[in-house]
This record gives structure tokens, C-alpha cells and sequence, in this order.
């Protein structure tokens, strides 16, 4: 009696406890798979939603070296390009190879690229290890462009992307593409949240926290520093896949350029290292803001300005509004939120 | 949080942005892709000021084509393709928008699937992905005037008509000097192809990008002692090629500049070394030209000219500007008088373009004798046969020194069938006959 007392005692809690555990998530899904594709106009998700899915899961990428097993790296964009070209190979090459295949092997591909461009991470530490990894940039683009192999001998260098098909489902429509990334990026955060939490994650952080100290307690720090490479780089090179083959479906080597390394750094900064959320955040700032803000300035002072000072001050506004972000929030836009959850909860209550 | 209800009174403002479309009767609208910011600037401001320049000329001076009111707005690409592809969804839902013009390889490639879904003709002048010369496979891509592998037969006709003949090519040396980009890349086969049917000795020199250091280079050229050097760069490689040149004593006039190496911004900073130093180009430079005249008098005599600076009006740019302004006006004119004198479909232009025939009498009503030749686009050739020109910089201007010369069309043509035919295959495509041309879709 006592024992089934407790038991039904117990059980109210626990479903309001998975209730608000499972409430965003659900809502989430129900946004991501009938919300946007039953309402969505073409332009929100072939212009937001697809690059912003691409960079969040770069971002998440970078933040599981960066953020989690802090390791610097400035090659974010080289681990993009290599899947891309990895999965544009593939799909070439091998005939009839599914495209969940061809975006694996993509993945392994770039992740062994990593793991390569990682080895002087067992040497190097913070600025010395970006700057080697700049290293990953300046090759991968000049080997791209140099050998006419990787773009399959076409002479412009440019490439467009496949077909894309699931099970003999064409893809190729925005929403197709859209569902194709939006699942990639579901499945891979996933994952990686499972991950972050595992004896693997902690000894990402261990890592991070105080290497030396890691090491006496047993943390292998050269395997884990290489296996927080390959990770990472295989999220990067699925996330370039996304890039090349849902949102731009082309692939040239001039688009993985160093300014596409340092945004994708940016954005795990602004958002907040070590944070799968704060990649998200990020991505949407960088993605997002820059877009509402151009819109908002040509709508305002269209007539009066020509596109290019717009453009200009929007990049002043944009830059000033990263630095009033950070100051108020140096751990980024998650810490931000949670702060402001914090303060509506406290006022609801 | 008077910082977030600001934010929520900025996002109603951006909704009513998003959702402002307004709809109007017999206008022709142009999307315009254009770069005012980033490091090909000064590209951007003078071709878009050149292209706005004309269509306001025809506003003003016509009242529209046939009563057609052209209109156009601008979204910023910086010249980088992702920019480009939201400018492209962003505008793409107004209406009667007549052709895209990007002036961009890397934005036009993003588009070809896109506007060949959306049925509208995408404009690439003297530049772009050379195959799609073949409207049998690209329906709606027309690189006018121009492409890669003409200019490289237009570039060796000039030489050997300098040399004395076709024949006197036997022998010479020619050095190309290429920026290290798929764009540099692209015209090594054709080189290489013509150095075997003319028999002149070739070699291949890599500037890697940007270009601002080419002591090495030049060394080897000046080893290499050849008689031509074919300067096929882009941006600040322009200028230090010039420099590099005078200092290792190679002379300027022997020095052939393709057509993105052919504007005052590549020669003004390289001074004096400049001197003498030719280019090719489809539409000659200078304000002496009837429709540049009238530009001059009735779109910046009303204070409505798109160049802040007018020095430049009549430069490169500026000129190329205008030239593919008179190309998409008088598609959209081929095109009413077929369809009648109203907004449109992008289908519609689209077969005005594969009309677009202009022979040098009509360039001359146009008021661009001595501009640009003429061109001759049909329903199978996008690029429509344009002639080109070589001008030499004298250290203040361009100066026309050369007839019109034809590049080798017959020559060509098969290497662009079978690279587009590869396409074709790669990407599942049926290619199109006459009669699917003639097939219009009309709303």
C-alpha cells in the first residue's frame, strides 16, 4: 500500500517533468517538419533556412573542438570544401551510391583531412594551432583549383550540384532540399548532445579545462584531441555537403575561402562556446540579422542612398551591434538566453 | 526592455518589407545583382551605372520601350555567390522581371537551375560558363557578345594579324600570364589547341591570387624571351603584371590584355608602365558615341545619371554597361513586336533574345556605330557572333587600334557541342529542337 502510495505519488511529477522536457523539442519538430514546409514561402527557406541550417551545423562542428575540447582552428571552411568535393566525387563516380552514402563518405573524408591538419594540435596550443591550421585553408583551395580531377575536368573550376533522391524520392524542389538538411542537422545535433554528455565529452573538456591535469588522471589527450578532430572536421564536411548540394547547388573552390572559416568562428563566439544551442544563435545572427537589417535599410532609406552605402553602413551597424553583444554577454547569445529565461520564469512565479 | 521592444517594433517594419510587392500594369522590371562594395567595386559601379544609365535614357527620352516603362531595383552581392543566390529569391518574385544580369561567374552558375525552373533568361556579357553558347541545352543562359574561347581565338587572330597572317604564327612564343582561379583556368585547352593547328610555341605562367607579387614570374618570362605575352588576369594582377613588366624590361606593346584586363582601374595605377599596352574588347571606349552623347545630355542633364564621378562616363565599364543595356531593350523590343507591346513573361523575352539580331545598320540607328559590331543571336548560338576590337592605352586614354576582328566561331563550336552535350547527359537534360524554342509560355 505504502510502496503503490509513493509510486502514484511520484508519477505526477514525473509526467509534468517529461511534459516540460519534451515541450520544446516537440514543438520544435512540429515547426521543422509540417510548419515550414506547409507555409514557408520560397524565399524564407531557400535564403534563411537553408544557409542558416548549413552554418549552425558547421558551427556545431567547430564548437565540438573549439568549444568543447578547445582546440582553435581556422580551417573550418578547407573541412567544407572537402566534403563538398568529397560528395560531388562520389556521387560522380560510383554509380547508383545512395545519398546518405555519399554524404557519409563525404564526412569520413573531411574527417581524415582533419585528423591530418590536427596532428600539430599535439604540439601546438591556441594562436600557434589556428595559425597551422590556416595551413588546411590555403591547400585545400589550392589543390582544388589546381588539379581539374576534383571538378571533375570542367573548365570554369565551377560545378553544379547532383540530383538528390532519397529512395527514388527527388529532392531537388526547396522543400525537398529543405527536408534533406533539416533531418542531416536534427540527426547529427542528436548526436552530438549525446555526445557532449558521455565519458567522450568529458574528456573533450578535460582537455580543454587543464591538459596536464587530464593527463594524470588518465585521459588519453593524444587520442582525444585527434578524435575531437575527426568529429568535428566529419560535421564540417556533411555541413559543406548541405552547403554545396541544398543551398548555393554549385561548388567552386573560391566559396570555402578563409572568410567563411572566421564566420564560422564567429558565430560559435557570438553564440557561445561550448554550446550546442549558441551555435544555433550564432548562426541565425549571422545568417539572419544581416539580411533584416538590409531589408529594413533599403525599405527606410531606399530611395535616398545607392545599394552599396546601404551595404556599407549596415556592416557599421552590425559591427556595433556584435561588440554592445558582447560586453552585456561575453559567453555569447545562449548565455544571453538563459539569462532572460531566467528573469521570465522568476516573474511568472 | 526597451532594447527588445524595439526589436519587435523593427521586425513589424521588416514584415511589411517582405510582403510589399505592388503590381503594375506594362512595366518591365530588371533585377539588378550588383556590386557597389567589395574588391571588384569599381567593376560593378561603372557596368550597373552604364546598364541604369540606358534604361533611364529610354524612360526619358521614349517613355518606356513602346510604351513599356523599364524599371529595376538593386540588391548588393559584393560579387560573392551566396549574397548573390538571396539577392536572386529576393527579387525574383516581382513581377515582369524581363532578365537577370548578374556580372558575376560564380552567382550565374548558382542560377542556371534556378532560372531555367523559372523560365527567364539569364544575361552573362562577355563572360560566363562557355558551353552555354549552346541553346540546345541551356535554353535560358545567353553569354552575349562573348565568351571565354572566342576572346582566346580573338586574342591569336590579332597577334597573327600584327605578325603579318595567320601563317607568320609558325615559331613565335607566346607566354600566358593566368590569374590562379577557375576563371584563369578556363582557356588553357584553347591556347593549347590553337598553338597546335598555328604551330607557335605556348607556355602556361600561374599568378596566384590576388596577384600582387609577380617578380618570379616575370623573371621566368623574361628567360623565357617571348614574343607576346597574353595577360588574362583580374583585379590588382592587372597593374603589378604592368609594373613587374617595366621593371624587368619586357615592353609594354607586346603585352595583349583579355577582356577582364582591359579597363582604365587596370591600367591608371600601373602610370607609366602602362604605356602602349594593349586589350581586347567588344565595346570600344570614349563619350564620341551618339547614344553616350545623348546619355550625357538627357539622363545627366537631368541630374539623374547612376556614376557619381563623371570622368568615368565612356570608360570600359561604363561603355559595357550601356552595350548591354541596348542588348536587353531591344530583346524586350524583338520580343513586343512578336507578342505585342505589354509586360512580358520571362518566356516571352527569352525568345526575343534568340531573335536578337542586330547588323551594324541598326547598331548605327541605335547610336553605336564604332561601339560595339553587331551580334546575332539565334535559337541554337547564345552568344550571337560579336566581333571584337583591340584598343591600346596611350597613358591618358584607349585608342582604337584594329579593325573589327571575328574569332574563329567554326572552329569552336564543336568543343562547346561536346562539353554541352556532357552536361546534357550528366544532368539528365533533353535537347531542344527548333520547333521546342518557337514552344513560348505566355503567362
Amino acid at each position: 500500500m505504502a510502496v503503490q502510495a509513493l509510486d502514484t505519488a511520484r508519477l505526477p511529477v514525473d509526467w509534468a517533468k517529461l511534459v516540460q522536457k519534451l515541450a520544446l523539442p516537440t514543438a520544435l519538430f512540429v515547426v521543422a517538419y509540417g510548419v515550414v514546409p506547409a507555409y514557408a514561402s520560397g524565399y524564407l527557406v531557400e535564403a534563411i533556412l537553408l544557409p542558416f541550417l548549413a552554418l549552425s551545423l558547421a558551427a556545431v562542428g567547430l564548437n565540438l573542438l573549439t568549444g568543447y575540447c578547445g582546440q582553435l582552428s581556422l580551417g573550418s571552411s578547407a573541412f567544407m570544401a572537402v566534403g563538398a568535393f568529397g560528395a560531388y566525387n562520389f556521387n560522380l563516380r560510383v554509380e547508383g551510391l545512395p545519398l546518405a552514402v555519399t554524404m557519409i563518405l563525404a564526412g569520413i573524408s573531411a574527417a581524415g583531412f582533419g585528423v591530418v591538419f590536427g596532428l600539430p594540435s599535439l604540439r601546438l596550443r591556441g594562436f600557434y594551432l589556428a595559425v597551422s591550421t590556416l595551413a588546411a585553408q590555403f591547400f585545400v583551395q589550392w589543390a582544388l583549383t589546381k588539379f581539374g580531377w576534383f571538378s571533375n575536368d570542367n573548365p570554369s573550376g565551377v560545378v553544379s550540384a547532383p540530383h538528390l533522391a532519397v529512395a527514388g524520392l527527388s529532392l531537388d524542389s526547396a522543400t525537398g532540399r529543405y527536408l534533406l538538411s533539416v533531418t542531416t542537422v536534427i540527426l547529427i545535433t542528436v548526436l552530438v548532445s549525446r555526445l557532449v554528455n558521455s565519458a567522450t565529452g568529458r574528456n573533450f573538456i578535460a582537455v580543454r579545462d587543464n591538459e596536464t591535469a587530464a593527463r594524470v588522471i588518465g585521459v588519453p589527450v593524444l587520442k582525444t584531441k585527434l578524435l575531437a578532430f575527426a568529429l568535428s572536421s566529419f560535421i564540417i564536411g556533411v555541413a559543406g555537403v548541405l552547403w554545396a548540394f541544398t543551398y548555393l547547388r554549385t561548388v567552386e573552390p573560391a566559396g570555402f575561402n578563409l572568410d567563411r572559416s572566421f564566420q564560422i568562428l564567429f558565430i560559435i563566439i557570438i553564440g557561445g562556446l561550448a554550446s550546442i544551442r549558441g551555435a544555433f544563435l550564432g548562426a541565425a545572427f549571422i545568417v539572419v540579422f544581416p539580411l533584416f537589417l538590409s531589408r529594413l535599410g533599403a525599405f527606410v532609406f531606399g530611395g535616398l542612398f545607392d545599394s552599396g552605402v546601404l551595404d556599407m553602413s549596415q556592416r557599421i551597424v552590425l559591427g556595433a551591434l556584435i561588440i554592445i553583444f558582447l560586453i552585456a554577454e561575453p559567453n555569447g547569445l545562449s548565455a544571453l538566453f538563459d539569462r532572460l529565461k531566467r528573469r521570465i520564469g522568476s516573474r511568472s512565479s | 526592455m526597451t532594447f527588445f521592444s524595439h526589436l519587435r517594433k523593427a521586425a513589424i517594419a521588416t514584415a511589411f518589407v517582405f510582403g510589399a510587392t505592388a503590381v503594375h500594369a506594362d512595366e518591365q522590371y530588371f533585377p539588378l545583382q550588383s556590386y557597389r562594395v567589395g574588391p571588384y567595386a569599381a567593376g560593378g559601379t561603372g557596368f550597373f551605372g552604364g546598364f541604369i544609365d540606358y534604361l533611364n535614357l529610354i524612360n526619358i527620352r521614349d517613355g518606356g520601350v513602346n510604351g513599356v516603362k523599364l524599371t529595376w531595383s538593386e540588391g548588393e552581392t559584393q560579387y560573392e555567390v551566396e549574397k548573390g543566390v538571396e539577392v536572386y529569391e529576393r527579387l525574383k518574385s516581382n513581377p515582369g522581371i524581363a532578365a537577370w544580369n548578374p556580372l558575376s561567374v560564380g552567382i550565374a552558375y548558382a542560377m542556371i537551375d534556378r532560372i531555367t525552373d523559372d523560365k527567364v533568361p539569364l544575361i552573362t556579357i562577355n563572360h560566363g560558363r562557355t558551353d552555354t553558347t549552346d541553346g540546345r541545352v541551356f535554353p535560358y543562359v545567353f553569354p552575349l557578345l562573348l565568351n571565354p574561347y572566342s576572346e582566346t581565338s580573338g586574342i591569336v587572330n590579332y597577334i597573327a594579324s600584327k605578325e603579318g597572317g595567320l601563317d607568320k604564327l609558325k615559331g613565335k612564343k607566346i607566354v600566358v600570364l593566368y590569374h590562379g582561379s577557375p576563371y584563369g583556368k578556363e582557356t588553357i585547352p584553347i591556347y593549347e589547341l590553337l598553338s597546335q593547328k598555328y604551330g607557335f610555341e605556348l607556355s602556361h605562367i600561374e599568378v596566384p591570387h590576388p596577384g600582387n607579387e609577380q617578380q618570379a614570374q616575370w623573371l621566368t618570362i623574361r628567360r623565357e624571351h617571348p614574343d607576346y605575352v597574353v595577360l588574362r588576369g583580374w583585379g590588382v594582377m592587372n597593374p603589378v603584371a604592368l609594373k613587374t613588366a617595366q621593371k624587368t624590361g619586357f615592353p609594354a606593346d607586346h603585352i595583349v590584355g583579355n577582356v577582364w584586363s582591359n579597363s582604365e582601374e587596370d591600367v591608371i595605377p600601373a602610370g607609366d608602365a602602362a604605356k602602349g599596352y594593349t586589350a581586347i574588347t567588344t565595346q570600344a571606349s570614349g563619350e564620341q558615341y551618339p547614344v553616350v552623347q545623348e546619355i550625357v545630355k538627357t539622363v545627366y542633364g537631368a541630374g539623374k545619371g547612376n556614376l557619381e564621378d563623371k570622368s568615368r562616363i565612356g570608360s570600359v565599364y561604363h561603355n559595357l554597361g550601356i552595350v548591354n543595356g541596348i542588348l536587353n531593350v531591344e530583346a524586350v523590343r524583338i520580343a513586343q513586336a512578336k507578342f505585342g507591346n505589354r509586360t512580358l513573361t520571362g518566356d516571352e523575352v527569352r525568345w526575343g533574345f534568340e531573335h536578337l539580331k542586330l547588323d551594324p545598320a541598326r547598331v548605327e540607328a541605335l547610336g553605336a556605330k564604332d561601339l560595339f559590331h553587331s551580334i546575332n543571336v539565334s535559337w541554337d548560338n547564345h552568344e550571337g557572333d560579336g566581333y571584337v576590337t583591340f584598343q591600346q592605352w596611350d597613358g591618358k586614354k584607349w585608342n582604337v587600334v584594329s579593325d573589327w576582328i571575328a574569332p574563329d566561331w567554326k572552329l569552336l563550336r564543336p568543343i562547346i557541342e561536346k562539353s554541352s552535350e556532357a552536361y546534357a547527359k550528366e544532368k539528365g537534360i533533353k535537347i531542344r529542337t527548333a520547333e521546342d524554342a518557337d514552344a513560348v509560355v505566355s503567362n
